[in-house]
């Protein structure tokens, strides 16, 4: 029961919302859709659900064109980021609704409802009103009315950007575990690379209306395939610098060098830096010295968070501990830059061990 | 807690207290006044106690004015409420025809209230009304200035012409602020669109349909100017409402003592309606 997008497009006027896209997700697997806001995610979902038609293209299901079926015959349950649950329907009767459509016995209703109840932890619950409830109670609802029918494909929208962190972090906890036991295809997505990370899985990075990348989510975490993709998945947002090399050196606008991996053919590159290997502190002893002016700094408790300068070009550094810095002032920071990506002129990645092979 | 002693507070709360005072307190005081006096001009005023309240209260006149009154608030309430929720649901929620739907709606609350009253009394004439000609013309013995069957007819579809946009406005109000993942959660589920508005925008006006119905309560119990104009109250007493039959014993017949009195209990009903509906329909929501 594998879900299937065939060159699919979605224009609105003029805009194109959706370039043609190619997607496979395999029943019992659980795929990420990261992106910006506005990348075409939510577009993407309604698509695979049926509540959008695609311009050109065809979905398919289960080895079946479904293209043109109402989303109502397609069994596709959606959790969304607003808490979705009928105002003035108990908690019993919201999880219910689902299946009264479906003309279920009263007596299975009743069992798969406390069930589900339990599963999401709001039993106790069940006579209220949503209104009545916390929103993090309000979107188990919601998530017990998607999963309480044996969906063949269900979509969450962001389904945690509303909650508070404590709340978050609990639901990130326990969503892959209300999933494992499905066969069916989960669909999820979210703008946080960490909540990428944290859920596993397989990630296909989106921007600007295209799918930048595709892979298991580590995977893509630690070798993105080009330049949007790791923009895409760092938070906070990758350094980027632009690279000459020559004879054997790597040359940055902001004054600093270091020498080049073997087979790094000369010519000019985007060098891409995550914010965790540029510290206040000396990590390696490759790293290099970037001095900058800074600009803001977040110290959250148990990280620190660096914005600063260097000839012009903002740098973010984030580090463990707490490093006070005052702003305005000229700083030292050392970039590890054996981890850095290099990105050539059409932004894909160079293959650094292929190319060394190459030489 | 300790509260400290301002006495400087007063002089910024004494604008708002004059005002009041100006425009509510002091007229509802002198009505007050003249309902428990009597008089016989030259600014002579006896204690009359009572006896007003009394012989309002007993007085089939007044009774026959309260029961028209609650008909004509009954019966629009019963047509425009559903009227202005159908209309509203069928009115587009996105795209350039909004403004126009909008501005036709709003057209009849921009009209002043007397002119709206000339109009459906020319318009309803039996000899050169547009209305009254056409309906006579089709077979209808039609004639509101002489049957009280037509004068209601023509009352009462006239104030529909006139307020149902109000109704239509807050509905629609409370429609298009839905948003769009309710209605696709709707369609995922496969409900109905009778389920979809049972369930997701009956609910979701409620609030705004509370305020529609008091508004409208309100001001077709206080109606006067479109009614006067139309009908005058006839043929005659059969369009008098509770404001005509006021205005008549008051100024027509100067009786000053009745006319204080049967106004404040004029007041005190439309307050203890609009106090049991608000209740009712506010029951069980805690802020």
């Amino acid at each position: 029961m594998a879900l299937e997008l065939k060159n699919v497009t979605k224009k609105v006027g003029a805009d194109v919302h959706i370039h043609p896209t190619d997607l496979t997700f395999e029943p019992g697997s659980f795929n990420i859709l990261l992106g910006t806001t506005l990348a075409g995610k939510t577009t993407l979902m309604q698509m695979m659900a049926g509540l959008e038609k695609p311009t050109s293209g065809e979905v398919w299901f289960d080895g079946h064109n479904v293209t043109g079926t109402a989303v109502q015959k397609r069994n596709v349950s959606m959790v969304y980021q607003q808490f979705i649950n009928y105002p003035n329907m108990s908690v019993f009767d919201n999880i219910a609704s689902p299946l009264r459509v479906a003309r279920l016995p009263a007596a299975e209703i009743q069992a798969r409802v406390g069930e589900m109840a339990e599963l999401m932890r709001i039993s106790a619950m069940l006579d209220r009103r949503p209104s009545e409830l916390s929103g993090g109670q309000q979107q188990r609802t919601a998530m017990a009315r998607a999963l309480v029918k044996d969906s063949d494909l269900i979509l969450l929208d962001e389904p945690l950007a509303n909650l508070d962190f404590k709340l978050r972090e609990e639901m990130r906890d326990e969503l892959p575990r209300l999933f494992a036991e499905r066969n069916c295809v989960v669909v999820y997505a979210t703008t946080e690379p960490t909540e990428a990370l944290l859920l596993g899985g397989q990630t296909a990075a989106m921007h600007e209306g295209r799918v930048v990348d595709l892979g298991p989510t580590a995977e893509i975490y630690r070798n993105p395939s080009g330049l949007e993709s790791a923009k895409v998945f760092s938070e906070p947002p990758i350094n980027l610098a632009k690279a000459s090399v020559k004879s054997g050196w790597v040359l940055l606008d902001e004054g600093v060098s270091w020498k080049a991996d073997k087979g790094l053919a000369n010519g000019t590159y985007t060098i891409g830096i995550r914010p965790h290997h540029v510290s206040p502190v000396r990590q390696s002893s490759k790293s290099v010295v970037v001095e900058g002016k800074v600009k803001v700094a977040e110290l959250t408790g148990s990280e620190s968070i660096i914005h600063f300068h260097a000839h012009d070009h903002p740098w973010v550094s984030l580090s463990h501990g707490v490093h006070p810095f005052e702003t305005g002032r000229f700083a030292r920071f050392y970039a590890d830059m054996s981890k850095c990506f290099y990105f050539d002129a059409d932004g894909h990645l160079v293959d650094l061990a292929a190319a060394g092979k190459a030489a | 807690m300790n509260k400290t002693v301002n006495q400087k507070a007063w002089f910024f709360v004494a604008p708002v207290l004059i005002l009041v005072a100006f425009n509510a307190i002091v007229p509802l005081m002198t009505v007050v006044n003249y309902s428990v006096q009597e008089t016989f001009g030259d600014n002579v005023f006896f204690w009359a106690g009572l006896r007003w309240f009394e012989e309002i209260l007993r007085s089939p006149r007044f009774h026959d004015a309260l029961g028209r009154q609650l008909f004509f608030t009954g019966t629009i309430l019963a047509i425009e409420i559903p009227l202005g929720v159908i209309i509203a649901l069928a009115m587009p929620r996105k795209g350039p025809w909004v403004s126009v739907c909008l501005v036709l709606m709003a057209m009849p609350l921009l009209i002043p209230w007397n002119v709206v009253g000339a109009m459906w009394n020319i318009f309803g004439l039996p000899e050169l009304g547009l209305l009254g000609k056409t309906l006579n013309m089709i077979g209808f013995d039609y004639n509101y200035t002489r049957q009280p069957g037509d004068a209601w007819f023509t009352l009462i579809l006239m104030d529909v012409w006139h307020w149902t946009s109000l109704v239509v406005l807050l509905a629609y109000a409370g429609l298009v602020s839905i948003p769009d993942a309710y209605y696709q959660a709707a369609r995922i589920d496969g409900a109905s669109s009778w389920a979809i508005f049972r369930y997701i925008q009956l609910p979701k006006m409620k609030r705004v349909l509370t305020i529609a119905v008091l508004l409208r309560f309100m001001d077709s119990f206080n109606i006067y100017t479109e009614p006067s104009v139309l009908t005058g109250g006839g043929p005659g007493n059969s369009t008098t409402l509770l404001s005509l039959d006021l205005v008549k014993i008051a100024l027509g017949q100067f009786d000053l003592g009745p006319a204080a009195a049967m106004s404040l209990i004029y007041f005190l009903v439309i307050l203890l309606f609009s106090w049991i509906f608000y209740t009712v329909m506010t029951r069980g929501e805690e802020q």
